[in-house]
Formats: structure tokens, C-alpha cells, sequence
């Protein structure tokens, strides 16, 4: 895969899934604490989400930064748009906001930290660029 | 090995009359929590909030910063 067809998956995935998250790792299998805590507050909203781990080619978090100029793993997009890294989407989840905004209720008793949970719909990138 | 307090410097230096305190949560230098209160954060969205802070460190963040958390808010103590 080149660059560009990188990007072009990766504005895709943006365009066509409602709820969008990048992380490290998989919502089952996180490989970092703030995609960890990310996953697990969508989880505890039980709101359906697609994810695509970064880690399987450098190249997937060079050209996502490119593209939404934000620095760091993970970043939420919620209808093609950037909501935020884990600080904001926490704060968000705390606050009632991010449920509010994916349309769903606030579960009665927040988790303190959300466990992750398989997400029920990924897409797969790693097995293209294995291609 | 950014500091701490060299973070916290260049992020006043930034964002004039800013509020920061800035905490190193591992103790090794590379995983750092910045809260910073400014007026310029006014009327921004927090993804432009935030985004102001970690301009200060472009390519330094996923570099020599792994991590840097963000907490952004103006001296009224609105978002």
C-alpha cells in the first residue's frame, strides 16, 4: 500500500463509520492504557463503534496525524469528525457529554475506568498492508 | 529528557499569563500531564484548546514526550 491509499482508508473509515476509533491495539486486546480507557468508556456506553489498530505500520498514525492534525493515539471521530484523544473523550464520558452526543443514555453508575470489551464491528488494514 | 519544568516553561512562554502546572506521572521523562488554564482558550472548542498546548511541542509528542495529557480550561473555569 502507498501513502495515499493509506490515507484514502483511512478518510473512508472516517466517512463511513458513524463512530471511528483509532488506538493501539484492538478494544479487546489494548496495547496502551489511554486506548485502553478510550475503548472501555465506548463500551460502557454501549454504543457500536468500528476500531483499527495504528500499531501494525507506523505509517497508519503518520498519515491519520496528516490528516486530523492531532498528535496522538487514540483520536475518536464521531460522524466524520474529530472529538478528541483520550483526555477529552474521558471528560466527555464523565460528564454525560459523549453520550449525549452518540445519542445514547448515561449508564446510571459510571465506571470509574470502563474495562474494554470487544468492539462488535472492526475493519481490517493490518491484513491489506500484509498484502 | 524534557522536564517538567521545562515543559511548564515552554508552555507559558506560549500562551502568555498561562496557569500551568505540569507533572511528570512516571518519574523517566517521557509521560507528562499538563493543566493549563489560560484566556486564550476562550471561546475554543476543546480540540482547539488542546491543540494549542501540544503545538508548543510538535513532532516532540510521540517522540521524545510519549504522552503528554491535557487538561485545558479558562480562568472563568468554563471549557
Amino acid at each position: 500500500m502507498t501513502n495515499d491509499e493509506i490515507r484514502g482508508f483511512i478518510d473512508n473509515a472516517i466517512q463511513e463509520n458513524q463512530v471511528m476509533l483509532f488506538m493501539k491495539g484492538t478494544p479487546h486486546e489494548p496495547a496502551c492504557g489511554f486506548s485502553a480507557r478510550t475503548a472501555g468508556a465506548l463500551n460502557a456506553l454501549g454504543v457500536q463503534y468500528a476500531a483499527l489498530d495504528i500499531l501494525p505500520d507506523p505509517r497508519i498514525r503518520e498519515e491519520l496525524s496528516g490528516l486530523s492534525g492531532w498528535p496522538t493515539i487514540p483520536q475518536l471521530f464521531v460522524k466524520g469528525e474529530l472529538v478528541g484523544g483520550s483526555d477529552i473523550v474521558m471528560e466527555m464520558f464523565e460528564s454525560g457529554e459523549l453520550a449525549g452526543l452518540l445519542g445514547v443514555e448515561q449508564p446510571e453508575e459510571p465506571a470509574e475506568a470502563p474495562q474494554p470489551e470487544p468492539a462488535r464491528q472492526r475493519i481490517g488494514l493490518e491484513n491489506n498492508l500484509t498484502d | 529528557m524534557p522536564t517538567s519544568s521545562e515543559l511548564k516553561d515552554r508552555i507559558q512562554a506560549a500562551l502568555p499569563g498561562a496557569d500551568v502546572a505540569v507533572e511528570d506521572l512516571t518519574g523517566g521523562g517521557d509521560h507528562f500531564r499538563a493543566e493549563v488554564v489560560s484566556d486564550r482558550f476562550d471561546g475554543l472548542t476543546r480540540i482547539q484548546q488542546h491543540k494549542l498546548v501540544y503545538d508548543v511541542f510538535g513532532a516532540e509528542i510521540g517522540g521524545p514526550i510519549h504522552a503528554l495529557s491535557i487538561k485545558t480550561s479558562t480562568p472563568g473555569g468554563a471549557q
